[in-house]
């Protein structure tokens, strides 16, 4: 397996938001986390990249063989794990594409792969820019900066592909996208898809699995996992809200 | 994270890179400032009779002036009579070539990084190196003479062009200008001169490596460029300095004329010591920057300061042709407990003069930073534009950043823009850099460099590199 969670428990100021976390991702899986908002699904998403404002208060997080708690967030991204922001954040004065080759070059320097020149670099960019049609303005502006909500999920994407995770979180990418950019996002997900690749869609809505198939779907609410099934899961939960979810696990506390 | 903490901390503490002491036999006046230690000084430099005579009136009119107290900075107070006023590596001998500079010198200008043997050999950049007091080797000064060119130490301009450094030295910062300029005035002990004779085009970047070393010396530069109707000439000045315990003081004055239609370009990279983590010793550094533009003349100042424990400096423009232009663009860094107040005057006095100001301000630690500007549009200046730009970043809580922009404007014809921005490098844009496999202190190199971008391709290109590194050696450790 790649990725093992047990028992994990995470609090943010104080409050526990992750309260004994269980999840198991094979290679090649894909997996989709929905929930409603407050349940901690972001807290997940975050706690994995290493995102500081969090506290581990017990549990664990196998990766690859590896406790991945105890890697700093730039080890545990050389490593092969990539999240799509929600919020991506933006970066005054440095170029997009400089940017993804620093980036690059920093993950094969880890993995003690040669860096890529600027022409093998632009070669591989113009490829995989192709898939998630980002035009060369794009590529040439500073980081997210004048990016609308789309570009930059189609920009986060874009990095995932330049970067060959083994281990992608998507945080919430679909929210704020129209239905042409989120084909265009789902696409580009879609194209990543492999036997060695395992991809965690965060999500509120189900309508990003319309696009993107996910093998396994997981409920997450009051910062545990309630439900797991297939894909007939999130159609049902589409169907039936989340309060169904609660009212059920209610009636089975009580 | 606690990895990344202790590499951040190890970084900290390491110790100044420029920080050691050449073992030179120097020769140096016992501490202390009267007329007789100027008269002594100018006889050692064998200076004619209007040039003692400068000096002691600068030093009349220097005993008459306080310090400047309108700065937004906390400076433990100076006595000006225990600095020593001269002190000269004592091997001097008239040079045919580097072989016979003392070799102690050489190899303090290679540990700088500057090894004249290459120097030499590289294109385009001529090396006029002022160690301590004195210059001890000048390169290229035949291939520039060739064009009519001078390029030399201060001392040797005032012997060899006496006509163009008494006609031109105080013509912008006078004397009785201000305290450090007075005080500079009376007992500078070098510097650089340059002359670009009419219509001609420096082919190569001149450039000057300053360095304080003789303990307890104070220095006192005086640089003079002067460019004729129609010249182009491009200076470079970058300097360190060793490590100490007590405070130096370094006041410079520098003084650009850019006549009709000629163009002066100004880049500065300024390193002095800034004093340990805790606020110990650090260079002091006050500097008066002066040019003045005349019809169609364009002069551009630009600076990356990252040095001193306290950095005073605002290099100026006057505009007083028609159509003359004046650029000011600066990076200044305070990390741990440096101070700076630093900017610009633009000075409008001719028709259709423009003027532009982009400064970048980093503070860091307990850093304090201030840019302080001030745009004057006077009666006459028809026309007249200024644009400026000041951003402020703020790396952690103890810092602290700083504006006065002041504006003056005599006439209503004028249009003048002001824009100013602060923002703190934040945790989730670091953490977003780190997310992509860059670790924290690359993801603070790059932040900062994109803030400071607008600034740095201003300067010539082997100098945007060696800033950029210095950027990042000087933030080491500021996020933690």
């Amino acid at each position: 397996m790649l990725l093992e969670i047990k028992d994990l428990r995470v609090k943010a100021e104080d409050k526990e938001i992750l309260k004994g976390l269980d999840l198991t991702v094979n290679a090649g899986e894909v997996h989709a986390v929905m929930g409603p908002n407050g349940s901690g699904k972001s807290t997940l998403a975050r706690v994995l990249a290493g995102s500081p404002g969090y506290e581990v208060t017990g549990g664990s997080i196998t990766y690859d063989g590896k406790d991945l708690l105890e890697l700093d967030p730039e080890v545990r991204a050389c490593e092969g794990v990539f999240m799509a922001f929600q919020y991506p954040i933006e970066i005054a004065g440095i170029n997009n594409t400089y940017f993804l080759r620093t980036a690059l070059n920093s993950v094969r320097k880890h993995r003690g792969e040669p860096e890529l020149d600027a022409v093998e670099f632009m070669q591989l960019v113009r490829e995989k820019a192709a898939l998630l049609e980002m035009d060369q303005a794009m590529l040439n502006r500073s980081v997210n900066e004048g990016f609308s909500g789309g570009e930059k999920k189609r920009n986060e994407i874009f990095q995932m592909a330049v970067l060959e995770p083994k281990l992608a979180i998507l945080d919430e990418t679909d929210s704020g996208l129209d239905i042409d950019a989120l084909k265009i996002v789902a696409n580009g997900v879609n194209s990543l898809r492999s036997p060695e690749r395992s991809i965690i869609v965060v999500t509120h809505y189900q309508r990003l699995l319309n696009y993107i198939v996910p093998d396994f779907v997981h409920v997450l609410s009051g910062g545990r996992i309630v439900r797991s099934g297939g894909r007939e899961l999130a159609l049902e939960l589409e169907e039936k809200g989340y309060g169904w979810i609660e009212a059920e696990m209610a009636g089975a506390r009580g | 994270m606690s990895t990344s903490a202790d590499t951040i901390e190890q970084l900290a503490t390491r110790e100044y890179q420029y920080g050691f002491e050449t073992e030179v036999e120097a020769e140096t006046f016992p501490p202390g400032l009267d007329e007789d230690v100027i008269r002594r000084l100018s006889a050692k430099k064998q200076e004619p009779e209007w040039m003692l005579e400068f000096r002691l009136k600068a030093y009349r009119a220097w005993l008459k002036m306080t310090e400047p107290t309108w700065h937004n900075l906390k400076i433990e107070p100076v006595d000006f009579q225990a600095i020593s006023y001269y002190s000269a590596p004592k091997k001097r001998p008239e040079l045919k070539s580097l072989d016979e500079v003392d070799p102690e010198v050489l190899r303090t200008f290679e540990k700088l990084g500057i090894p004249l043997e290459e120097q030499k050999l590289l294109a385009g950049v001529a090396v006029d190196a002022v160690f301590d007091s004195v210059s001890v080797a000048t390169t290229f000064r035949e291939k520039l003479a060739e064009l009519g060119i001078i390029f030399c130490s201060m001392s040797d301009a005032i012997r060899e062009h006496p006509d163009l450094v008494r006609r031109y030295l105080g013509s912008v910062v006078p004397y009785t200008d201000n305290f450090y300029a007075a005080l500079n005035s009376a007992v500078f002990s070098d510097g650089s001169f340059v002359y670009v004779p009419k219509g001609v085009r420096c082919p190569m970047e001149l450039s000057t490596y300053f360095r304080i070393n003789a303990r307890n010396t104070g220095q006192f530069e005086r640089t003079l460029i002067v460019a004729d109707e129609g010249a182009t000439v491009s200076y470079l000045e970058g300097c360190t300095a060793p490590m100490r315990d007590e405070n130096q003081l370094h006041a410079a004055v520098v003084e650009l004329v850019a006549l009709d239609g000629s163009t002066i370009k100004y880049s500065t990279i300024q390193n002095w010591y800034p004093g340990d983590s805790e606020g110990r010793g650090g260079i002091y550094n006050f500097v008066t920057k002066r040019g003045k533009a005349m019809a169609n003349a364009k002069i551009t100042w630009t600076q990356v300061e990252t040095g001193s424990a306290i950095t005073w400096k605002y290099p100026s423009c006057i505009l007083q042709g028609d159509n003359s232009v004046g650029e000011f663009y600066s990076v200044a860094v305070t990390n741990n407990y440096q101070q700076a107040d630093t900017g610009t005057k633009m000075i409008h006095l001719g028709k259709n003069t423009r003027s532009t100001i982009v400064s970048k301000g980093i503070s860091a630690g307990h850093g304090q930073n201030t840019y302080r500007g001030a745009v004057t549009i006077g009666r006459n200046a028809q026309n007249a534009r200024n644009y400026s730009q000041c951003d402020s970043m703020l790396i952690g809580n103890r810092c602290g950043a700083h504006t006065f922009p002041y504006l003056e404007i005599k006439n209503t014809s004028a249009t003048v823009e002001h824009e100013a921005s602060t923002s703190k490098i934040g945790e989730e844009q670091i953490f977003y850099c780190q997310q992509r496999g860059i670790s924290t202190e690359d993801a603070v190199n790059m932040i900062v460099s994109g803030f400071c971008k607008e600034v740095f391709r201003e300067l010539p290109m082997e100098f945007a590199v060696e800033a950029q590194k210095l950027l990042s050696i000087s933030l080491e450790g500021s996020v933690g």
